[in-house]
């Protein structure tokens, strides 16, 4: 369970860095955002939601039966769109509005 | 390294900006002209328990139903060890504040009629991804209310029993924090990160608490002196194998049974509490009739969608885990297991001992959500509950004359002999899986089926005892690893106090949270608070008369 932060498509603004409840993220010296420590995530993809250039990705380790999915947000006012890229490579797109409530 | 010392003056400090600390901020400010201060290790946006969000409100009060039937619930559950005073006053609130935080902006299903609409019996369906950040918005909006993001508190300021203010400091720069207040509240959440987890490799934190809660404010207070309760009855959660996810929601949601390998519903058979759900799964498995899972298959494709929403907004992990190995609830059932000891008192009775106000026994202090005992299943809104009793119990103690916290002179140095640059981060990690092993295998984790006896505490008590003069003996090399130091000590202090309580209580009462194998039985002479206090170094145990609703209860 973690986060990996593509260092190329990262754009610096620091908000996964501001809201991440451990402080794991830092700006590096680059200007981009690293996690030094990724076994330190406790998985609850705050900074995925934060991030305006998707360039957090989160997945599940091999040693908790991860198999390389990949999962991203994207914010569009109360919706939350969750793009999840399949081990063989297809998507799956989970929409989700804030203004409806669970249906469970 | 020397640190800036900074003196900061406050009214109201709260300690940990999480889902108590934010709703008593409010309530505070709603009630009066003074100045709050919350001071919060990470951001108050997405920190804490609901950093992921929180799938429903399980603390209302239904239609037809009491609060005094929130407070029998509560009590059989914990099997009688509950303060009947704090769970009646939670209980009364509760459908307050659930109003309140929907005119904040949560989401909460709702019927036809207006009436919210019921997920079981005292639980509302809602969409929670964003509380947090709702709560943190809400305070943005008071201009007398400050934040201090990135500031970890570590030490009480306490003179003759009462406090006057906290040393902090920031996790980023060299500064030394020496916080003034009239009265002081913790918020600071549980403990996790105790004992061994369930995966102890690469997703080690990913447990079902969060892993930044250390424990702090039961540390803090255990060296100043304060009374704690009922340490011993730890939580241990039932969660989906590996992504340690919630199970309520497939159990409530969509009725899933928990069942065996034999594929017969196992649960009526032990006992529907909490800790029986745990404890029939544990037992299962030990009797060979294992893996247990809960019985999802066959379930709509609708509810199946629905599900992989519902985790979406609360446990991502568990959505990615169904999509990835494409074997979603309908398909398969979603096999369980027990988590890693925790001590939490929005769950348990764990905490603080407080009065019938959520004033410690240290005056001044206050203690609420996770933080404060006696107080089992508050969930969300019985921490906001208590967010409020607490804000409103400060107000009245509050004496202008308080005079400021004293300077950080000796802490100060001591601090920067710590900060020598000489250490690292590994040596602090290294202390905290060691003592992860300790609890695991001789106070009772996940490898030992959650079971000690005497003899095997005492072993306990010996190892972390050496663990934490290792402890003392750390370096940090910058403000980050200082905290990591921190958080390790403020684990290992509790270690000992959670050893104490549990070699106190000679009967087994909460199957499951606790297996003493000396004492396999209930047995009714400890229907009493198991409490203790940190003297001189050694924890002294209280047993203290169980406290009826109905009673204001005064230290």
């Amino acid at each position: 369970m973690s986060i990996e932060i593509r260092r190329e498509a990262c754009i610096g603004c620091g908000q996964c860095a501001d809201v991440c409840p451990g402080s794991l993220i830092l700006i590096g010296p680059e200007g981009h955002a690293v996690i030094p420590r990724p076994e330190r995530c406790w998985g609850c993809a705050s900074c995925v939601k934060e991030c305006p250039a998707l360039a957090i990705e989160f997945f599940l380790g091999e040693d908790m039966g991860g198999k390389g999915g990949r999962m991203t947000v994207r914010r569009d006012n109360s919706l939350l769109r969750w793009d999840i890229v399949k081990p063989d490579g297809s998507l799956k797109t989970i929409t989700i509005d804030s203004r409806d409530p669970n249906g469970y | 390294m020397k640190l800036k010392e900074e003196p900061i003056l406050t009214d109201f400090l709260i300690v940990g900006g999480g889902t108590a600390g934010c709703y008593a901020a409010l309530a505070f400010c709603e009630r009066c002209d003074k100045s709050v201060l919350i001071a919060e290790k990470a951001n108050i946006k997405r920190s804490g328990c609901l950093a992921a969000g929180v799938n429903a409100l399980n603390a209302y009060i239904m239609p037809g139903g009491t609060p005094q039937g929130y407070v029998d619930y509560a009590r059989g559950d914990a099997e009688g060890i509950v303060r009947g005073d704090l769970l009646l006053t939670m209980s009364e609130r509760l459908n307050r504040v659930t109003r309140k935080i929907e005119g904040l902006g949560l989401t909460i299903l709702k019927n036809p009629d207006g009436s919210y609409a019921a997920r079981g019996k005292r639980n509302l369906k809602i969409n929670g991804e964003n509380i947090k950040p709702i709560l943190a918005e809400a305070i943005s909006k008071e201009p007398r209310i400050t934040v201090l993001n990135r500031v970890c508190v570590f030490e009480y300021i306490v003179r003759d029993n009462r406090i006057y203010g906290v040393y902090a400091v920031s996790i980023d720069k060299p500064i030394l924090y020496v916080i003034s207040a009239k009265a002081v509240l913790c918020a600071t959440g549980g403990a996790a990160g105790l004992y061994k987890p369930n995966n102890p490799g690469f997703s080690r934190h990913k447990m079902w608490y969060p892993p930044f809660n250390t424990g702090a404010g039961y540390a803090m207070g255990i060296r100043a002196g304060a009374e704690m309760t009922t340490l011993e009855m730890r939580f241990i959660a039932l969660r989906c194998k590996d992504t340690i996810a919630p199970t309520g929601t497939l159990a409530q949601g969509v009725g899933a049974k928990q069942v065996n390998s034999l594929g017969e519903v196992y649960e009526q058979k032990y006992g529907l509490t909490t800790s029986g759900r745990l404890h029939g799964t544990v037992s299962e498995n030990l009797e060979g009739r294992g893996p247990c899972c809960l019985r999802t298959a066959g379930i709509s494709p609708r509810q199946d969608e629905d599900l992989q929403k519902a985790y979406l907004n609360m446990a991502p992990s568990q959505t990615l885990r169904w999509i990835e190995s494409g074997n979603t609830p309908s398909m398969q059932n979603v096999e369980i297991e027990g988590t890693e000891p925790y001590i939490t008192g929005g769950h348990t009775a764990s905490g603080y001992w407080v009065n019938t106000n959520r004033e410690t026994t240290v005056r001044g202090l206050f203690a609420a959500g996770d933080a404060a005992g006696g107080c089992p299943q508050k969930y969300v809104t019985g921490a906001f509950a208590e967010g409020e009793i607490a804000a409103q119990g400060a107000l009245k103690y509050m004496d202008d004359g308080t005079p400021l916290a004293a300077s950080g002179g000796g802490v100060k140095t001591l601090l920067e002999s710590r900060l020598d640059g000489t250490g690292s981060a590994d040596e602090t990690d290294r202390l905290e899986e060691e003592m992860q092993l300790v609890m695991d295998e001789h106070a009772g984790g996940i490898s030992r089926h959650y079971r000690y006896s005497g003899e095997s505490l005492k072993t306990a008590d010996e190892k972390i005892r050496i663990l934490a003069d290792r402890a003392d003996l750390l370096k940090a090399g910058n403000m980050r690893e200082l905290v990591y130091i921190f958080e390790l000590m403020e684990r290992l202090i509790l270690c000992r106090a959670l050893i104490a309580h549990l070699a106190a209580r000679h009967e087994t009462r909460w199957r499951g949270f606790t297996e003493n194998t000396d004492y396999p039985d209930t047995n009714d002479v400890f229907l009493k608070y198991i409490n203790s206090r940190f003297v001189d170094g050694e924890f002294q145990i209280l047993f203290r008369d169980l406290v009826a609703e109905g009673e204001a209860y005064e230290h």
